[in-house]
């Protein structure tokens, strides 16, 4: 057996390290490591409680927004103030830009290039991906970051500017769009969808949409387009076959609204029926690998402190487990708990998600977001009001759930006389990028990387890479 | 041979057609030698500096660095090496054997604990970020510090700074940070800090731009070692609530019109920034958009409490603009306040215009 060091890991957000026990030309383990501490949850405490909204979204340039949503959110739990109908819906467009914006940034920026590699110089297909997705130097790139530009100027006009914004408040959100403004919304994501239809899907989003099975989305593999480019390489290079886990998939549930939210909550194992309800309760953080003291497991009641020596630390990440067990987020999950039938079923024809899987299910998602935006934009109703004026958060705990584009994301907050007493952040990538726990289970990549073939390229094997990168990784929200 | 390599192999500093024609400033003369190299490091970041420069240029930033003549040796969201050729790269830069014209760091450099850098180890190495910025400092020939943590230490330095933070030539407001004070860089500057939570994408293109045309000298930087291009400007210059900072009509809550100094803990008449001279995400601000000026380009701006609460003593609010005589401003504010039109005063505590402009009778 061999072990290897993997590092600086890039193309992912923050800091990432694979420690591989490679046998046989098999990783037998897998370690991963957040190599970066900051100490948000300890800057929080003693602050006012609406100062939140000020630094837990600096947590995460990448996913600022949903921070912001988060933090907002906590904080209605504990004054009880709502927002009025247009309040929510303004911060969801601009919720929804920045996870389009975030899974565009994924798919051209850390996730192709990979394909682009000398590596894989010798496959028939390599020079015309090459051409489109070499990292800095491919066409793709060309279009698609002015098109990332163009949609986040959604955030010029909700929240001021991005990333980091103070736009979201419990109360709804600071302005109120004129006429105008609304125009260019509309305007902004017309433009995002004549983009993505001509260039990553080359065809009309609501034939996209309309994929619900396997085979329809192999007959759209065949197609131009940058999305059926990538389905070829998958078939070609076996990636269903790749970081396959099946762990329970979770959702906190995205865009809510007066009439329910656009992706529900829930639980989904793979192998199931339908989703379930999604036990809130029975989420708890575990740091037996973690440089981390022992505190409370529960995130309501937990305080963080940082120990660089501890014994068997490996990473600066605390362990979440949903009822004593891993578990897997983002748009793989949310698709399978809202139920879409094509996501369902390349989780069922696999046995459980994959890299395959997981792409897919988060490029479908910006065709389904950019349709939802459009209509958001135009249901906007500019005679009524975007903020209301409500109690500040004196006394009381409160939890804020949201979907950033990574997946399930939570601010445990508890306040007393007005100011923080605990601030406790579950992040997406926590999740999914967790430590092994107290009982030696190991996190879901850890789990999805035990088996891939390293072979002769050892640390370099693009399928490391692949499979990392498949979910989206933020390591900056991982540990904060 | 990785895209670096091969870059700097077909890249003898050969001159263009250009250069033929005699007199040309000399600056212009080095932007047509080799392109400038550029090294991009995350240490104690959000990411979110990144974030911002990846909306720069009308084709893509990575088109622009191009065109501006800068090759990206590295930066750890879109480069394609990884690993060991990471390290490769960081190695031949170390020994001297790449030129490093422009090192970019974003993110706080965190020294705990203790002073062993362990809270930000560079992933793949038992190095910490602490003493790899030092050694690449000290072979830049220009040092950026991208964002306010990079410059100052920002919001990781908050109370009760678990990790010892700090910038790279700053300690909050004090100089010195992780490189020390005594640091130039081999071209003889400061590290140049492009301070702001996150700063504007043009702030850092322009800055590295200006460098690899041999424009920004020390004069060119402020006290705190910003570039004075966006550094000489308040952010209130320029912001879209002027006539209601004019007549101190006032917004009470989130959402209203007028003007966030007074109640709101608006501190742009304080905060130094273009902010509301050039478009942010294609035209908003932050007052644009309805909240505060945190007055997130200053050293310390993280140590405020209840950024959203103008302080007040005696119903007058303690930071008044930067350079206003007190009674000065009490004497204006008292005569605009019943100067003020019918008009201005019931837009500042609505959401929406109420009244529109017309003709006095």
């Amino acid at each position: 057996m061999t072990r290897l060091v993997v590092g600086p890991f890039n193309r992912v957000e923050g800091d990432l390290e694979l420690t591989l026990d490679i046998a046989e030309g098999r990783v037998s383990e897998a370690r991963v490591a957040t190599t970066l501490y900051r100490g948000f949850e300890q800057i929080l405490i003693g602050r006012p409680a609406a100062d939140a909204l000020v630094i837990a979204p600096r947590i995460c340039g990448i996913c600022s927004l949903s921070q912001s949503m988060a933090a907002a959110a906590a904080l209605r739990a504990v004054s009880g103030v709502q927002p009025p109908p247009n309040g929510e819906l303004a911060a969801n467009i601009a919720h929804i830009a920045e996870n389009i914006a975030d899974h565009l940034t994924h798919f051209y920026l850390f996730f192709m290039p990979d394909f682009a590699r000398d590596f894989y110089a010798d496959a028939a297909w390599f020079p015309g991906v090459a051409t489109r997705f070499k990292a800095l130097s491919g066409a793709a790139a060309q279009e698609a970051l002015p098109a990332r530009a163009r949609l986040l100027h959604v955030m010029g006009l909700i929240a001021g500017k991005w990333p980091h914004s103070l736009a979201i408040q419990p109360g709804g959100v600071t302005r109120a769009p004129e006429l105008g403004e609304k125009m260019r919304l509309i305007a902004i994501f017309g433009e995002f969808r004549a983009f993505i239809e001509k260039v990553l899907f080359a065809a009309p989003l609501e034939q996209v949409v309309a994929i619900a099975t396997p085979e329809q989305l192999a007959e759209h593999a065949q197609g131009p387009g940058d999305f059926a480019a990538f389905l070829r390489l998958a078939e070609s290079l076996r990636l269903e076959n790749l970081g396959r886990i099946a762990l329970p998939l979770i959702s906190f549930g995205a865009y809510h609204g007066a009439d329910g939210a656009l992706f529900p909550a829930g639980r989904f194992d793979p192998g199931a029926r339908e989703a379930n309800p999604l036990p809130i309760g029975k989420i708890r953080e575990d740091v037996a690998f973690s440089f981390l003291h022992e505190n409370s497991a529960d995130p309501a009641l937990a305080v963080t402190l940082p120990d660089a020596e501890r014994e068997n630390g490996y990473s600066w990440a605390k362990a979440p487990r949903l009822s004593g067990n891993p578990a897997e987020t983002g748009a793989v999950a949310r698709q399978a708990i809202a139920g879409d039938p094509l996501i369902r079923a390349l989780i069922a024809r696999a046995g459980g998600t994959n890299v395959f899987a997981r792409v897919v299910a988060r490029v479908m998602e910006i065709a389904r977001l950019t349709l939802a935006a459009g209509d958001w934009a135009q249901a906007l109703r500019l005679k009524e009001g975007f903020f209301t004026r409500g109690p500040a958060a004196i006394e009381g705990a409160g939890v804020g759930m949201v979907e950033a584009a990574r997946g399930a994301l939570g601010h445990w907050l508890s306040v007393e006389k007005g100011l923080i007493r605990r601030y406790q952040i579950v992040a997406p990538t926590t999740w999914n990028f967790s430590p092994r726990d107290a009982d030696g289970v190991p996190g879901p990549l850890e789990q999805a990387l035990v088996g891939v073939e390293t072979g002769a390229a050892g640390a370099k094997a693009p399928a490391i890479q692949h499979v990392v990168r498949s979910f989206d990784p933020c390591m900056v929200c991982t540990a904060h | 041979m990785t895209h670096v390599g091969r870059a700097l192999a077909e890249n003898n500093p050969r001159q263009t057609s250009l250069l033929k024609f005699g007199d040309i400033p000399a600056n212009v003369r080095a932007m047509n030698h080799a392109p400038k190299t550029l090294l991009w490091l995350q240490a104690g970041s959000c990411g979110g500096c990144t974030m911002s420069v990846l909306e720069q240029g009308a084709s893509g930033w990575f088109v622009e660095l191009k065109n501006i003549g800068v090759l990206l040796l590295w930066h750890p969201s879109v480069s394609e090496e990884s690993g060991a050729e990471v390290l490769a790269i960081l190695d031949l830069i170390e020994r001297g054997e790449t030129r490093l014209d422009i090192f970019c760091v974003e993110g706080s450099i965190l020294r705990g604990p203790n002073g062993s850098g362990k809270f930000n180890r560079l992933s793949g190495t038992n190095r910490s970020l602490l003493d790899i910025t030092r050694s690449l400092a000290a072979r830049a020939d220009f040092c950026v510090a991208v964002g306010t943590c990079a410059s100052f230490g920002g919001v990781p330095a908050g109370e009760p700074d678990p990790t010892d933070a700090c910038g790279l030539h700053y300690d909050g407001s004090e100089i010195g940070g992780a490189l020390g004070r005594g640091y130039r860089s081999k071209k003889g500057l400061p590290v140049i800090n492009v301070a702001g939570c996150a700063p504007h994408p043009g702030w850092i293109m322009e800055t590295i731009q200006a460098l690899t045309t041999g424009d920004l000298s020390a004069d060119d930087l402020d006290v705190f070692g910003r570039p004075a291009f966006f550094a000489a400007h308040l952010a209130h210059h320029g912001c879209s609530r002027n006539e209601f900072y004019e007549f101190k009509a006032s917004a009470r809550v989130f959402s209203e019109r007028g003007c966030l100094m007074e109640h709101l803990g608006c501190k742009a008449t304080q905060a130094i920034g273009d902010c509301n001279q050039r478009a942010w995400n294609g035209g908003g601000s932050c007052t644009h958009g309805g909240f505060a000026c945190i007055s997130c380009t200053a050293p310390h701006f993280e140590d405020v409490r209840n950024f959203d609460v103008t302080p007040k003593i005696a119903g007058i609010p303690v930071g008044l603009p930067l350079d206003m005589p007190k009674a000065w401003f009490m004497t204006l504010a008292a005569l605009s306040k019943s100067a003020t039109p019918e008009r201005v005063r019931k837009n500042a505590e609505a959401d929406r215009i109420v009244e529109n402009p017309r003709r006095g009778k």
